[in-house]
């Protein structure tokens, strides 16, 4: 759909300036509506996510992650230390429609591609920064690095058990989350521009995206006298929410529980043990003895075995998939959440495809991401660079 | 500006001025989505049952909260929002609904799949009395297939999407994200889907569907180290035995005891960190070492790091630029000057009960954070006004 007239952003053009995942990240999530996303690129290797390997596999000298958020995307290498470079960035900047930059706070001014100059150039221009923790304060210019804005946001008290300290979340979630707020800030703000002719620069960063990740759970606690949150000591999955949530061992795999009345499990599974802990208030106090009796139950079977008494009574539980597991699934491939994207002939790899489906379709693209450079030519000469 | 609806300064006019969403959803992944358009300014109806509303309601975290009112979760995802108390089997009701919906930029639903077919509220069916109506649709795991009627809860849905090995220790088995990262992503995925079928209204007049699902945004939420996993022969993530961060990132990623506290390590070359924290051995060490030595790598600095206290640390490591950082808890965070700085919090008055202390809108518009004006609204308190407003 990328590129199509039916595409809801179909004509937009976005200018990435950011680099690594959540700038580039919101990009992608824009050029999967339908924009033309071209990266503006330093002549001295580019986005540094090229050369970020996760695993040994390297496509056509780039890594996996890079070729997972850059696909479709075009490249426009610019040197933004030289004058013309930048008045270049500017013509384009006239003719765009929208720019996402994480930089850290004040370097885009610095180079004299601020919001400000930004705006001089193309009054109706929609700007989205993203940076670590806001543009001035005390923690402005430190790295605006998704563990470490992770560590400091509070949330690393919400995973994993009580007795484990500090659990990092397994994934970039502040840079997606980040990344996600800039992209519904771009669109917002074309939506006000549409109506207005005014363009607007909205800011996030990765710190404000963790505080609004945990709202409920910090709405709780600011609200409850400030009381710390207290993981469960086995197999914790919310520090907030009572027994049984959380994944239980079976005799052979694990198997998920999410919200469900003690006396209902107490009844289903055959557990008299479990009557004492009916009163909704208990299912808290008494998280972990309830948990423990469970997990000695459900370790005694298979996770079918489980499944076969409870999802029949509409109880909330899951078997716990890997990929393979997942990927063999027919709940998982009816979604056909996959695509090949390829960049000449020879370099192609299979990713993901956009989780929004739009009128029935999903959106597919078949370009991979492009090398450094890929499109200058064809782009000053399209817009008189 | 009409109450409940979030205010920008007054020469500022909202980014979604003037825009109607209807809300039927529940729980957090719609209520969110409905959030966010509000912080951008838009009018949000929440649609409820009349008997009970929004199941949120009694969704209770602390035994703090007075049983007898709303959740302070619910106040934290329905903050500035209006409440229309419907049965939808009433046919005079489904008028009212109806006349709403003929009206409405925005209707957004997460009932599971099937069900709003059967109220007569589908899209099919609505499009036919507003075409420009731009219809958000958020499901467990799609339209169709096997798992179509399982709840859409989720850490069900982290359970069947792979994410739970991506967490935690290699020893740990499968370790859920602590927080509900399906429903927040898929808010927040639909509000894309709803602005840009916005702006495409804007040129076309015409509405369109937007549909996404708990598994969809889990999935997504993997992109990157999927996308590895697919191209790297199907190789499965390894996590780090000892404190794990991120399956795929090499030694010293990861958040290590000190002395008094933890401090988080993010990547960096050994050669930058050994002499730092003493360590001259590891900058001997093979570059790819970092990866498949990195349980033996991360015990010694481990070892170091006990040494001294996380201030030391820092004082330290950031004037070298080594991307570090002290692990805070809430408490600490919240005296922060860089976290009051952002000024993110907000006291909002609720009906029958103490005001509400809860979070802004992660994001300002031209410097200026968008503010709501009251707490969740009780159960219809909006009923009248809207009957008002929009009733034959």
């Amino acid at each position: 759909m990328s590129g199509s007239a039916s595409a809801p952003l179909a004509g937009t053009l976005v200018l990435d300036m950011s680099q690594f995942l959540s700038g580039p990240f919101a990009a992608l999530r824009l050029a999967d509506l339908g924009a033309r996303v071209i990266k503006i690129e330093r002549p001295d290797g580019g986005d540094l996510a090229r050369r970020l390997y996760l695993s040994d596999t390297d496509i056509g000298g780039d890594s996996t992650i890079f070729h997972a958020i850059n696909r479709s995307k075009e490249s426009l290498v610019l040197n933004l230390k030289r004058p013309e470079d930048v008045k270049c960035l500017m013509t384009l900047v006239g003719n765009a429609d929208a720019v996402v930059q994480n930089f850290r706070p004040g370097v885009a001014t610095r180079l004299g591609v601020g919001y400000e100059a930004l705006r001089r150039a193309n009054p109706r221009i929609v700007c989205a920064s993203i940076s670590g923790y806001g543009s001035d304060g005390p923690w402005a210019q430190f790295p605006g690095q998704d563990l470490l804005a992770q560590a400091r946001s509070g949330v690393t008290w919400l995973n994993g058990d009580a007795g484990q300290g500090p659990v990092p979340f397994g994934l970039a979630i502040a840079d997606m989350l980040a990344g996600a707020t800039a992209a519904q800030s771009i669109m917002a703000g074309l939506i006000r521009r549409d109506a207005t002719g005014e363009g607007v620069h909205i800011e996030t960063s990765l710190l404000e995206a963790l505080i609004d990740y945990q709202f409920e759970v910090l709405t709780t606690y600011l609200n409850d006298g400030n009381r710390p949150p207290h993981r469960a000591a086995v197999r914790s999955a919310n520090a907030y929410v009572a027994a049984p949530y959380g994944v239980y061992d079976t005799a052979d795999g694990y198997l998920a529980l999410a919200m469900t009345p003690i006396a209902r499990l107490a009844e289903l599974l055959d557990l008299p043990e479990l009557q004492e802990f009916t009163d909704p208030k208990s299912a808290f106090t008494h998280r972990d003895a309830i948990k423990a009796i469970l997990a000695e139950l459900f370790a005694s079977d298979t996770t079918a075995h489980w499944l076969d008494i409870l999802e029949p009574a509409d109880i909330w539980c899951a078997e716990v998939l890997d990929w393979p597991s997942m990927m063999a699934s027919d709940g998982f491939r009816c979604l056909d959440m996959f695509q090949t994207v390829s960049r000449q002939p020879g370099i192609s790899l299979k990713t993901t495809r956009t989780p929004l489906r739009v009128d029935g379709v999903r959106a597919l693209c078949e370009r991979a991401a492009p090398q450094i450079g890929e499109h200058s030519i064809k782009i000053r000469q399209e817009f008189g660079l | 500006m009409m109450a409940g609806v979030s205010q920008f300064g007054a020469s500022e006019r909202s980014l979604l001025e003037s825009l109607l969403v209807l809300d039927f959803s529940q729980f957090l992944s719609g209520p969110y989505a409905a959030l966010r358009l509000s912080d951008f300014g838009a009018r949000i109806i929440k649609i409820e049952r009349a008997a009970g509303g929004d199941l949120c309601r009694q969704l209770h975290l602390s035994d703090t909260d007075d049983l007898t009112q709303d959740s302070t979760l619910f106040h934290a995802i329905n903050r500035g929002k209006q409440s229309l108390a419907v049965d939808l089997k009433s046919p005079s009701d489904l008028e009212l609904v109806m006349s709403l919906i003929a009206q409405a930029d925005v209707l957004i639903q997460n009932f599971r799949p099937g069900v709003i077919d059967r109220l007569g509220l589908g899209y099919a069916a609505v499009r036919t009395i507003n075409p420009r109506l731009i219809y958000a649709s958020i499901s467990g795991f799609g339209g169709e297939g096997p798992w179509v009627d399982r709840p859409g809860q989720d850490l069900l849905a982290q359970a069947r999407s792979g994410l739970m090995w991506l967490n935690g220790d290699a020893d740990q088995g499968p370790l859920p994200f602590g927080l509900a990262i399906a429903d927040v992503l898929a808010g927040s995925a639909i509000v894309q889907g709803v602005l840009a079928l916005l702006l495409r209204r804007g040129r076309t007049g015409l509405g369109g569907h937007v549909e996404t699902s708990l598994l969809e945004v889990l999935i997504d939420f993997q992109f990157e180290v999927l996308t590895t996993h697919l191209n790297d022969g199907g190789r499965l993530p390894e996590r780090a035995a000892f404190r794990n961060a991120h399956a795929y990132l090499a030694a010293p990623y990861g958040v290590y005891p000190t002395a008094d506290g933890y401090l988080a390590l993010a990547m960096m070359p050994l050669s930058k960190l050994a002499p730092l924290v003493d360590l001259p051995k590891l900058s001997e060490l093979p570059q790819e070492s970092q990866f498949s030595d990195r349980d033996k790598i991360k015990h010694a600095i481990a070892a170091r790091l006990l040494h001294k206290t996380t201030q030391a640390w820092l004082d330290i490591l950031q004037p070298e630029d080594v991307w570090c950082a002290g692990v805070l808890d809430w408490a600490t965070l919240l005296k922060e000057q860089a976290f009051r700085r952002l000024d993110m919090l907000q006291t909002l008055p609720r009906e029958g009960g103490p005001p509400v202390l809860t979070t802004r809108a992660p994001f300002s518009i031209n410097g200026k954070r968008p503010n709501s004006h009251q707490a969740g609204p009780m159960l219809g308190a909006h009923n009248e006004l809207i009957r008002r407003e929009f009733g034959q």
